[in-house]
């Protein structure tokens, strides 16, 4: 891979914005570097991002993203270098609403204030004042419902924040950044927790606002979406800038080689099916409904068979997932495991049963953050670590430590907090702890959200590992590199499942099945 | 790519629509209906106190009502604050004690109890005053210049400053209190006693600063999420030291107030409120996890409990029995609260 930069084409002006790209750049950071202690986040890091472009900033986890975004947004000053906005330099950290003019970044984090309502996060610490000086609500919902229209956003500024869903709040965060004037937005893993409809939405308003003639830097893990999305991209790794280039000159090998640093192997590739049919079904769900979200959902899981279960957000697969692992009680049908009924809605029978899972969210559901690697690991087999309910410290860390081992887990050792580890690695302890039991039946929803293109892969293999020894495998999942491997995928629809799609489908029938598009009609 | 095109088509079709968040025609937010919520459950208090025992209604015992809760109100005031800014302070029932009476061990002439008649009367009121803020001060530093949990720094100030009130006055009650310190407690105001007025005129206050001025809303955004208040320019340190400070201020008031109508300061004094405090700003839908709640659902939390007691005692309810019944009706009112708030308390 060559350390260079490509020749860059200038883009040309999109017909309806009156400014022409000019010579400069909104952004150009040059040479920084920013040390944490021993951890050289950066090293001579550079980008530069040109007025109405879309640029893409790509990396594995660790490769110095999240620093350089805190640089360009002015939280923290780099120990070497330079940022110049429009040609002019940077603001003094503590000026922030100099900052605030120029930059704006929608976090992963949500830096809105769930308790208060819409208008009124728009609006903190700059509420209009009426009579009195005392603020006047009525012209603050009116402004923030002005402010909502300008840019399209179908919110009621009313409504308390906390119940507006992800995509909604990134709106909303997009507004307020555009309220202050800020012409160039950076958005940190956008669509991490989005579903593929929310998403396209997503990509719209992009498009749209691109056309008004704002700038934005994506970070995503997705690299589909840098392609569909983006019209440069930067990879960096290990704190360094390796490449800067037009998305449509850098094909997808080459772009994860200059990620990784190494020629990724094809993800194509075939994989011989394990499935033992003469063996007890290791799942085996029938008419199974639940509350309103599902209903009358029918299959079967095969010893040593991978299963997805794909649909948009919405569509019930999650909850059906969460069903089978007992996390939701269902209204009716029944559920076997390896020929057992566990009792509904219960998740430690349905452990006993022989299920792991790795639930959807790994914040939420899926670690104790503050609690060790080993803790953590070891969390849902107390029974293997010691007798009549003490636990024995040894036995512990020497089941954690063979996980470790077998999940290629990074970590100093088994007493680290997890919440020190990456994400990719964190859900490697989400995987771990989902195997510890030997289950015969896998359970994974989302098992690969939010995590880099190495860890990806490296659980997914685990899982083609786990499925040869003879266990079933079940995936819900809309991410469509979490299906390839699948020896068919169901496909669910509002609810009902509408189709099955057997191995070596095309991306556009599996994504048109999830939307409920027949193409073939 | 081939997928998208689809996807485009379909994703305008699914949208998510807007919930219902308001009624007649947008012009009544829900979230402010959720306030009134304990409004319905006084008045039916109210009707009911009034069957039990005619007396209930009468001015004198409403008057009466007002001015016993009068000072555990503004206790209320300022723990409400604490709350929303997602902090607690236990230490406001002994500053309440410690106050006033710091003020009349100073001030009380000796050979009367534990006095020590240095300062003349009127120093009571500025010192009292002080008292409370310098205990804001110390508990503010440690909790937000040394970063120590707010919770075991203010139970441990609450037993500190307990101890330090009951060494100055020799576990003794101070009697004969300057004119000053009983003013407050005494006087009337245009026919009503003057703690009411001042009571009912900080929550006036409060609810304004708390709904209609920056400051009050920053309290708000802070509770609600301190990172994202401090993205939008607020000032975190300094309006918590200024939310402490003036909880322990209040406190100090209401202990003037209280001293002014026992005309003497306990060594116990204020021992306990703590409890009916905390209960009384949940009941009134202050979220114990920050940043909701209003003032003037405190208010009605503390009313309710107070207007409850009423009619127990009205109704010839054996003073042996009212502690027991007073922690039911806290259970009672949680639950109603439950109910008609709709949403799980923190």
């Amino acid at each position: 891979m060559s350390d260079g930069e490509r020749t860059v084409t200038p883009e040309p002006a999109p017909a309806d914005d009156g400014r022409a790209p000019s010579g400069t750049p909104v952004v150009e950071a040059t040479g920084l570097v920013k040390r944490f202690g021993p951890t050289v986040a950066l090293n001579g890091a550079r980008i530069t991002i040109r007025p109405g472009e879309t640029h893409a900033l790509v990396g594995r986890n660790g490769a110095g993203k999240s620093t350089l975004v805190s640089v360009l947004t002015g939280l923290q000053a780099p120990d070497e270098g330079t940022v110049t906005f429009g040609g002019s330099p940077a603001p003094r950290l503590a000026d922030r609403d100099a900052w605030r003019e120029r930059v704006a970044c929608v976090y992963q984090k949500s830096t809105i204030i769930p308790t208060l309502t819409v208008a009124e996060n728009l609006f903190l610490n700059r509420h209009d004042h009426g009579r009195g000086r005392l603020i006047s609500w009525p012209a603050v919902r009116r402004r923030a419902q002005e402010l909502l229209s300008a840019w399209s956003v179908d919110v009621d500024p009313q409504t308390p924040a906390g119940e507006l869903s992800v995509e909604q709040r990134q709106f909303v965060e997009i507004a307020r950044a555009l309220s202050f004037g800020a012409r160039f937005i950076i958005l940190d893993e956008p669509t991490a927790q989005l579903d593929g409809s929310a998403i396209n939405r997503l990509f719209d308003r992009i498009r749209g606002l691109q056309r008004q003639g704002v700038t934005f830097l994506f970070i995503s893990h997705h690299l589909q979406e840098v392609y569909e999305i983006c019209d440069m991209v930067t990879v960096f790794r290990d704190a360094r800038h390796i490449v800067t280039a037009p998305v449509a000159e850098l094909p997808r090998t080459e772009l994860v080689a200059a990620m990784t640093g190494e020629a990724a192997a094809d993800r194509l590739r075939a994989r011989p099916s394990t499935l033992d049919r003469t063996a007890t079904p290791a799942l085996s769900v029938r008419a199974l409904g639940g509350d309103g979200t599902y209903g009358d959902v029918t299959f079967q899981v095969g010893a040593g068979e991978i299963v997805g279960l794909a649909g948009a957000a919405g569509s019930g697969r999650t909850e059906v997932a969460e069903t089978v692992v007992g996390l939701r009680t269902a209204a009716a049908g029944e559920v076997r495991i390896a020929g057992r009924r566990p009792r509904p809605g219960s998740v430690p029978a349905a452990l006993a049963a022989g299920a792991g899972f790795v639930p959807q969210d790994r914040h939420h559901q899926g670690l104790v953050p503050e609690m060790s690697v080993a803790d953590n690991t070891t969390l849902s087999v107390p029974r293997r670590l010691g007798r009549n309910g003490f636990l024995s410290r040894d036995r512990r860390d020497r089941l954690a430590g063979s996980m470790i081992e077998k999940l290629a887990i990074k970590t100093p050792g088994p007493g680290l907090p997890v919440s020190a580890l990456s994400g990719g690695n964190q859900q490697k302890v989400v995987m771990a702890r989902a195997l510890a039991d030997d289950p015969k039946l896998l359970v994974l929803i989302n098992p690969t959200a939010g995590v880099d293109v190495r860890s990806k892969e490296f659980l997914l293999g685990k899982v083609e590992e786990t499925a040869r020894t003879g266990a079933g495998v079940l995936i819900a999942s809309d991410e469509l590199d979490d299906l390839r491997m699948c020896d068919r995928v169901l496909v669910m629809f509002q609810g009902r499942v509408t189709s099955e799609i057997a191995r070596g489908w095309h991306d556009h029938d599996l994504v048109a099945a999830m939307e409920g598009v027949d193409l073939h009609a | 790519m081939p997928e998208t095109v689809v996807t485009d088509a379909t994703a305008k079709a699914v949208a998510p629509r807007p919930k219902r968040t308001a009624l007649l025609g947008g012009r009544i937010p829900l979230a402010r209906l959720r306030d009134l919520a304990l409004v319905p459950a006084i008045v039916v208090i109210a009707i009911v106190g009034q069957l039990v025992n005619p007396v209930f209604l009468q001015a004198d015992n409403l008057v009466n009502v007002l001015q016993t809760m009068s000072e555990i109100a503004l206790l209320v005031l300022a723990q409400a604050m604490v709350l929303i800014v997602k902090k607690m302070d236990l230490s406001l029932e002994s500053t309440m004690g410690l106050a006033p009476g710091v003020a009349a061990w100073l001030v009380v002439p000796t050979g009367a109890g534990h006095g020590l008649g240095l300062l003349p009367g009127a120093w009571a009121i500025p010192v009292t005053l002080a008292v409370g803020a310098l205990v804001g001060v110390v508990n503010a530093l440690l909790i937000i210049r040394f970063g120590l949990n707010g919770f075991i720094v203010t139970l441990g100030m609450l037993i500190v400053l307990r101890g330090v009130l009951t060494g100055i006055s020799g576990g003794q009650t101070f009697f004969q209190l300057p004119s000053s310190m009983l003013y407050l407690g005494t006087a009337q105001w245009f026919g009503m006693p003057a703690s009411i007025w001042i009571c009912l005129a900080l929550f006036a206050v409060a609810i304004v600063v708390l709904g209609w001025t920056s400051f009050g809303r920053s309290l708000y955004a802070i509770g609600g999420n301190v990172d994202a208040a401090k993205a939008a320019g607020i000032r975190t340190d300094r309006v918590l030291w200024i939310v402490i400070v003036t909880g322990s201020v209040l406190a100090a008031l209401a202990g003037l107030m209280l001293s002014g109508r026992l005309a003497s300061v306990a060594s116990a004094q204020g021992n306990g409120y703590i409890f009916t405090v905390f209960a009384a700003a949940v009941i009134g839908g202050i979220s114990l996890g920050g940043g909701k709640g209003t003032m003037f659902g405190a208010f009605c939390g503390i009313l309710l409990l107070f207007v409850i007691q009423n009619v127990l005692t009205l109704a010839g309810v054996p003073a042996q029995w009212i502690g027991a019944l007073n922690g039911l009706i806290i259970l009672v009112a949680l639950a109603i609260s439950r109910i008609t708030g709709g949403k799980v308390q923190e």
